[in-house]
Formats: structure tokens, sequence, C-alpha cells
């Protein structure tokens, strides 16, 4: 599979039918491993990381073989030695976000095993040995675990993993030590930022051990209001309870104030919203230069727009599609040329009055 | 009541001594008490006692925790070496600093340290459920010593000296 078959089309899990999917964007699920008898990343050398890469690169290829005994089969997968490619190969995969900047930007043997639907990738070599992911759109956390849990076994069974009674599974860094799970969500929180109240947000996720990041952008200043909800503590847990805890209690409930903010904000303050999301179609629609810094901030607008009922014309998949297409590595992967910033901006200004206008 | 000591002034200084179970009451007058090295203070001395039976514990803690230097004979790893990045060097790290790491874990996890998650294929999940039955066991000494300590202050606060001592040793026990 080459990589520019990917950098066209939008991703699975960035899908507008699933549960949820006007709030939350997709629902993924890590857990991060480590071969018994192995030294952790740190401290190999490249003789070292090579070997784990080929038993973990047979052992979860072997998988994409046989179907034997599979709930949920992994479908087509296909390997892509991460220190062959381009760095703007690595980052359309980072862009897409199947890997890591961490695993992009690392040095000696790795590489990543990834489903063709996108739904799946295993990371090895990255911070850990093994990081394996799956994906889906929407709210969809409990069938995230189903298909993870599967995979894991499967994989623990043909390469043993370090594992103790008492810490669980080892990891590198002691903070994803025990079941070694992350749980995070991607939300769209337009109406908690306008009115003012995702500081509160904030404080209860503290409260609950949960770590908040913007997506795109630094810190917490997200751009394009996108923000990650993911736990932070990974001994002592169940992998059910919180992954149940995600789906029915934590998420919902931020989805609920999320679409009280936007109930208030057709009440009270409607002029305001709609300008906003004129303003923001305007300048998309019109726009000769566009960073990718706007091009977040105006479809993050207008999809709240298109969301509320402001917008009718434009269909939110068409919205998914430019957040997807306008980033950085793919403009250029799609043009099939390196270019610079100012290039980039013209281009992706162009890209979106094509698809808007 | 008259000075055991001196047999002329009025004792104003009483002092109930527990020893090994055993009650030893003295009274003094002032004098003759300063002159033993009493002070007034000393009558609420099991609360610094207490004090100082921590600040021993804590002490025996720190020898008992891995020394700066020590390197884990797989990978090299060091103490130092994992504050600086934050890393571990290989699954056996685990072992050779677990003193060391324990309050690191005990501060990313919320308090835990026991793992109560899945296993891997061909490890019995009863190891995991022996850990959340140790893990409960543990809460429960802990409670048990919270509860005490509380008890202890009240004792004292009650100037009771004798259950304070009784409690005293109870938690000896159980530290």
């Amino acid at each position: 599979m080459r990589l520019n078959e990917l950098s066209s089309k939008i991703s699975q899990w960035f899908n507008p039918d699933a549960p949820l999917s006007d709030i939350v964007i997709s629902s993924r699920i890590r857990l991060a491993r480590n071969l018994a008898g192995h030294k952790f990343i740190s401290r190999c050398n490249n003789e070292q990381k090579q070997e784990i890469l080929q038993i973990l690169k047979e052992a979860i290829l072997s998988l994409g073989e046989s179907a034997e005994g599979w709930v949920t089969p992994l479908g087509d997968i296909f390997f892509i030695d991460i220190s062959q490619h381009s760095c703007l190969e690595r980052d359309l995969l980072v862009e897409r976000q199947l890997i890591s900047r961490n695993l992009a930007t690392g040095h000696g043997p790795r590489g990543a095993v990834i489903a063709k639907n996108e739904l799946f990738a295993a990371q090895i070599n990255e911070e850990d040995h093994l990081r394996l992911s799956v994906l889906a759109g929407g709210l969809n956390l409990e069938k995230c675990w189903q298909r993870i849990n599967d995979i894991d076994d499967a994989i623990g069974k043909k390469a043993t993993y370090a594992f103790s009674p008492r810490l669980g599974f080892l990891t590198a860094c002691p903070t994803n030590l025990g079941t070694g799970i992350r749980v995070s969500v991607m939300l769209h929180l337009p109406g908690l930022k306008m009115t003012d109240q995702l500081k509160k947000l904030f404080e209860s996720a503290k409260d609950m051990n949960l770590a908040v990041r913007g997506l795109f952008g630094e810190g917490t200043e997200a751009v394009g209001d996108f923000f990650q909800i993911s736990n932070q503590v990974t001994l002592g847990i169940n992998e059910e309870k919180t992954v149940a805890d995600f789906e029915t209690l934590i998420i919902p409930k931020i989805v609920e104030y999320e679409r009280l903010a936007r109930d208030k904000l057709l009440v009270k303050d409607v002029n305001i919203l709609d300008d906003r999301v004129s303003r923001a179609l305007a300048l998309l629609k019109n726009a000769k230069l566009v960073s990718s810094h706007e091009a977040l901030f105006l479809l993050s607008n207008l999809r709240m727009g298109i969301n509320m009922g402001r917008v009718k014309e434009i269909s939110i998949n068409t919205i998914n599609e430019l957040f997807m297409l306008t980033q950085p590595a793919h403009l250029q992967i799609n043009k099939g040329q390196n270019l610079d910033a100012e290039q980039r901006d013209i281009l992706r200004a162009e890209t979106l009055r094509a698809k808007l206008n | 009541m008259q000075c055991e000591i001196c047999k002329i002034k009025a004792a104003t200084v009483h002092l109930t001594e527990i020893v090994d179970g055993q009650r030893i009451e003295s009274h003094l007058c002032q004098a003759c008490a300063q002159k033993e090295g009493i002070t007034i203070k000393s009558q609420l001395s099991l609360n610094e006692l207490l004090s100082s039976l921590i600040a021993a514990h804590q002490q025996a803690d720190e020898r008992q925790t891995d020394a700066v230097e020590k390197s884990c004979p797989v990978c090299g790893m060091t103490l130092e070496m994992f504050r600086k990045n934050a890393l571990l060097g290989c699954p056996k790290d685990y072992e050779i600093f677990d003193k060391s790491l324990q309050a690191i874990i005990e501060k990313a996890h919320n308090g835990n340290l026991m793992h109560k998650g899945k296993t891997p294929p061909g490890v019995p999940q009863q190891v995991v459920s022996d850990n959340i039955e140790k893990d409960k066991a543990e809460t429960e000494e802990e409670n048990k010593i919270a509860s005490l300590k509380k008890q202890l202050d009240e004792a004292v606060r009650k100037e009771d000296y004798e259950l304070a001592a009784k409690i005293r040793d109870q938690l000896k026990a159980l530290q």
C-alpha cells in the first residue's frame, strides 16, 4: 500500500454518522506493551531495536493472515518502515493520527502496522516496544475496547509481554504502568468556549484525574476548540470499568454541558453566533491565503454553525474532509511536491474555495 | 501530698509513667522534679515520643531505599539517569529501584500501587484477584492505624495516659 493512497481521502473515524458525532469526533484506546527479556527503547542500540521490530512486526502481521478464532478481524493490514520514509510521509501519518510525533521524529529501527481502514495502528519502538491503538468515529469506546483487547491477547500469545503480578504491564515510563491503557476522546466544544465555561470543565476534569489537552495547537490553548480528554491513572484501575465510565458517565455529561451551552447561545446570543459563523464562511469562501491555524479556527466555527442548524447548504462531511486535507503534509503529498509556507497557504485557500463555493 | 524525694514540700508534679505495661506513679515538688530532669512540659511528652518514633521509622525507611549510585545489572540504569528523562531502562528496574519508584508510582496513580486490570495470556487472572484482596487488607490496616492514632490523640487530650500507652503499644505492633 502506498501512503498517497491515504492522503486523498478522509479517515474512517472522521464519520458524521457515528454516535454523538456533532460533539464527539472520535474515540481511541491505546495500550502500552513491552517484550519480556528486552531492554526498554531508551537503552537499546539499533541492533536490539531491529530485533524487537522484527519480533513484533511478524507477530502482528501474522494476525492479518489468519482469521482463526477472531471475533473482530483486523482486516487488511500493512507494515510501514518509518525510517525508510520521507519527513513528509511521516508527517502525513501523524496528521492522520496513525503514529505519534515521537515515532515520526525518533531514531533507529522503528515502524508501524496499520489497518487499511485506519481504525487500527500498532507503533513499534516508540517510547515502549509496542503501542497499540484502536479508533472509532463518535463515542464508541466499548467497541474499541473489545477490539483492542482481542488484538492484545492475540499478540500476547505470540510474544511474551513484560508483566509483573503486582505492577501489571511494565512500561518505560512509570506513568503508564499497570494496564498501560489510555482511553481518549476527541471533542469539539465551541459552545463551552463561547459561553466561557471551559475553565470549569478543566477544573472538574483535574478533580477526576483526567487530562484535557487541545488537539491542535499548544497546551490548553486549543485552536478550533478541539479537545482530547483522557485518563491519567493507569495502575490500580480496571480497563472495563474505566472504559464504561468514559462511555456512560464522563463523556455524556460533557456532551450534555456542550448542548446546554449551545442552546443558551441560540436563545441569548444568536446574533453573535450567526455573525461568527457567517464571517467564517465568508473568509473560507474568499480568502487567498489561509494558514493552517486560521483554517482550523474558521472551520471550527463553521462546523458549529452547521451542527446548530445555522448553515444548511454545507454538509458536515465536507467540513471534516477539509479539516483533514488542508493539513500541511496532506496538501503537499496531494500536490506531489514540497511547498513552502506561503505556497501552502495559497493551496489551502484554493482547496477551501473549491470545496465551499 | 508531700514530695516523695525531699519529703518537705508539697508535691505539685504528678507523673504517671507506663513502662512495659507497668504503671509507675511519682509525686514530686517543683524543685525536685526539675532536679530529676522532669519539666511540666514533659507531661505532654507522649506526642513527642510518638513523633520521634515516626522519625526513627522514616530514617529506617531511608536507609532501606536504594542508594543513588546503585545501577541495574541488566541495563546499567541508575536513579540519577531516571531522574533526568523519566524513562526506565528495562523491566528489571522496577525490582532494582522498587523502593525509590514507589513514591513516584503512588503519586502518578492516585495512590494506587497494585495492578487490578487484565493479565497477558498464560498469566492467570487470579494474580490480580490476589492483588485486590491484598490491597483491601492493607487498606483495612491503614484504616485501623488511622483510627488508633485518632484514639491516641483523644486519650492524650483527656490525659488518660494509661489508655494512651496501650494504644501506643498497639500502634507500635502494627507499624
